[in-house]
């Protein structure tokens, strides 16, 4: 790997650590410390390797400076007897002696550790999104600003508050207590499922750092699994969830960014790999008793692996969706549900159903009654779907629906063609 | 929005145990009337399930056990679920499934507390 190619390449897999680990040692008071010790050492290496080289071990290379680093700041800033001592006096006096672990268990250790401090509730869910890109996933404040299309400036303050909120709360970062995983967890895993959404259904062109989003939601959705601790029947759902919609990843957008439909997919671009995973996590998922919205989203995901319309397929779909709402309402899964029940029992039915849904105000409400009356009354498909253009905002939605009137236009009335 | 108490009751009497097939086939249309109104987001409780037999205490304090051959009626089962009105709760209501295994409804509106007849 070359020079230009390496760094960035290291920063993102190892900045992360590094500050994770940096973060458990010092406590919630000192993040910045942390990271401007992190941001340091990466400073120096991209000196000191332009000039020099690169060196033959280039991670332990950065593990040794941030280390030398970590110990010159304690002594120089007096931070080690003024402020850290109480914490750090029960590992060692000295700082010469202060022993820097970055073992692969620590560094694991330290990343769950922060997992759960940075998605506390005391802080918005659309704050620990972004304190996790930061921190956890080692994203720049004008990358998420991409993924979030928002400015830096905005990103840049979310990160800063959420910071101080957990200072004034005082948040530790620490193992979490088997008493309270199961509590916590709840917020850990809907952070962990909105990060993936955000990359997954993200209206940015940026397809590279969505892709980049979805991953880092599965590798902390994966470092949860691997924890004895964590390891819930929840986590292993969400990552069989994650898995099935990945799969679809490569066959959903084109070269050009936009967004192929379902139905229009290319079942051969399905990622077969990430299926059978999806498959491995969901059965690891039904041990216990426990039935969360992950694993009938993860249902409904795994009955999506079948390209094939049949009676079976729709039928769990309908009764997978009818238990997620019964459990958890959401506008987005009470359209899908009508979908599904048109598929199941029939146009007629759903189109009854759709219309008590009181979901007047949702562009998806009018381009699923205009998905419901096709074929039954195309004038007033039409109709819907021109609704549904007026309260479109994104491009690539505009252009599919301008697609369905289009084809609707030409079966309404031939000679128009 | 007010919340409506729906109780569905039907006679057990004289009946057989159904087979698996019709015990499949009788599920689909509770899931499907239940997925309709979390659809609507009018569920106001999350759902509870309610073994079969139960007892009851009658006025004499004798305890009998369910199924019940003396008691013409029996709950299947109970909801509640969130609606303007009864004309809306009663709409909803019409739908059951209860009805078609000739059941009944008995719907009961929450009161509040500000609440004057």
């Amino acid at each position: 790997m070359h020079n230009s190619e390496l760094l960035p390449h290291l920063f993102r897999t190892e900045y992360r650590k590094l500050v994770s680990v940096l973060c458990y040692l010092f406590g919630i008071e000192h993040i910045e410390i942390a990271e401007d010790i992190v941001s340091d050492t990466f400073l120096s290496a991209s000196e000191s390797w332009s000039i020099k080289g690169i060196p033959d071990n280039p991670t332990a290379w950065l593990y040794t400076v941030a280390k030398n680093k970590t110990k010159n700041h304690l002594k120089r800033s007096n931070l080690f007897e003024q402020k850290l001592s109480p914490d750090l006096k029960h590992i060692t006096d000295k700082v010469e002696e202060l022993e820097i672990d970055l073992s692969e268990k620590n560094i694991s250790d330290s990343q769950l550790a922060m997992i759960f401090a940075v998605c506390n509730p005391c802080i918005s869910s659309e704050a620990q999104i972004s304190l996790a890109l930061n921190l956890l996933c080692g994203f720049s404040a004008q990358e998420i600003a991409n993924a979030f299309l928002t400015n830096k400036e905005v990103i840049y303050k979310r990160i800063q508050r959420a910071k101080e909120k957990l200072k004034d709360e005082n948040i530790k970062i620490e193992q979490p207590k088997i008493t309270e995983i199961n509590a916590r967890l709840d917020t850990v895993l809907t952070a962990l499922y909105l990060l993936f959404s955000e990359g997954y259904y993200s209206i940015s062109h940026h397809t590279v750092l969505r892709r980049d989003l979805c991953a880092e939601a599965m590798r902390l959705t994966y470092l949860l699994m691997e924890n004895h601790h964590t390891d819930k029947p929840a986590v292993s759902a969400l990552l069989s969830l994650m898995c099935f919609h990945s799969s679809r990843f490569d066959a959903r957008i084109r070269q050009n960014g936009m967004m192929i439909l379902y139905d229009d997919q290319d079942e051969q671009l399905w990622n077969k790999e990430l299926i059978e995973k999806g498959i491995y996590y969901l059965n690891r998922a039904s041990q216990g008793s426990q039935l969360t919205k992950y694993h009938l989203e993860a249902g409904i995901a795994y009955w999506h692996t079948h390209k094939e319309d049949t009676k079976e397929k729709w039928e769990n779909i309908l009764q997978l969706y009818n238990h997620l709402l019964i459990l958890e309402y959401s506008p987005i899964a009470a359209l899908n549900r009508t979908y599904a029940l048109a598929k199941s029992n029939g146009k007629e039915e759903a189109i009854k159903e759709a219309e008590k849904l009181n979901l007047a105000d949702n562009p998806f409400y009018y381009s699923l009654l205009g998905n419901l009356y096709t074929g039954l009354d195309n004038q007033k498909a039409v109709a819907y779907y021109r609704t549904a253009l007026v309260y479109t905002q994104s491009d690539a939605d505009q252009s599919i629906l301008k697609k369905y009137i289009e084809q609707l236009l030409h079966k309404v009335d031939p000679l128009t063609k | 929005m007010n919340e409506f108490l729906l109780i569905f009751r039907r006679s057990f009497i004289g009946e057989e145990a159904p087979s698996p097939e019709q015990l499949q086939a009788s599920i689909k249309p509770w899931q499907d009337w239940l997925g309709n109104i979390a659809a609507q987001n009018k569920l106001a409780r999350p759902l509870q399930r309610w073994d079969a037999k139960g007892k009851v205490v009658t006025s004499s304090k004798t305890v009998i056990n369910g199924p019940y051959a003396e008691i013409k009626e029996s709950i299947g089962g109970l909801i509640i679920i969130k609606a303007y009105d009864y004309d809306e709760a009663t709409e909803i209501a019409k739908d059951c499934p209860i009805l078609q295994m000739g059941g009944n409804v008995e719907i009961r509106l929450a009161v509040p507390a500000d609440y004057h007849e």
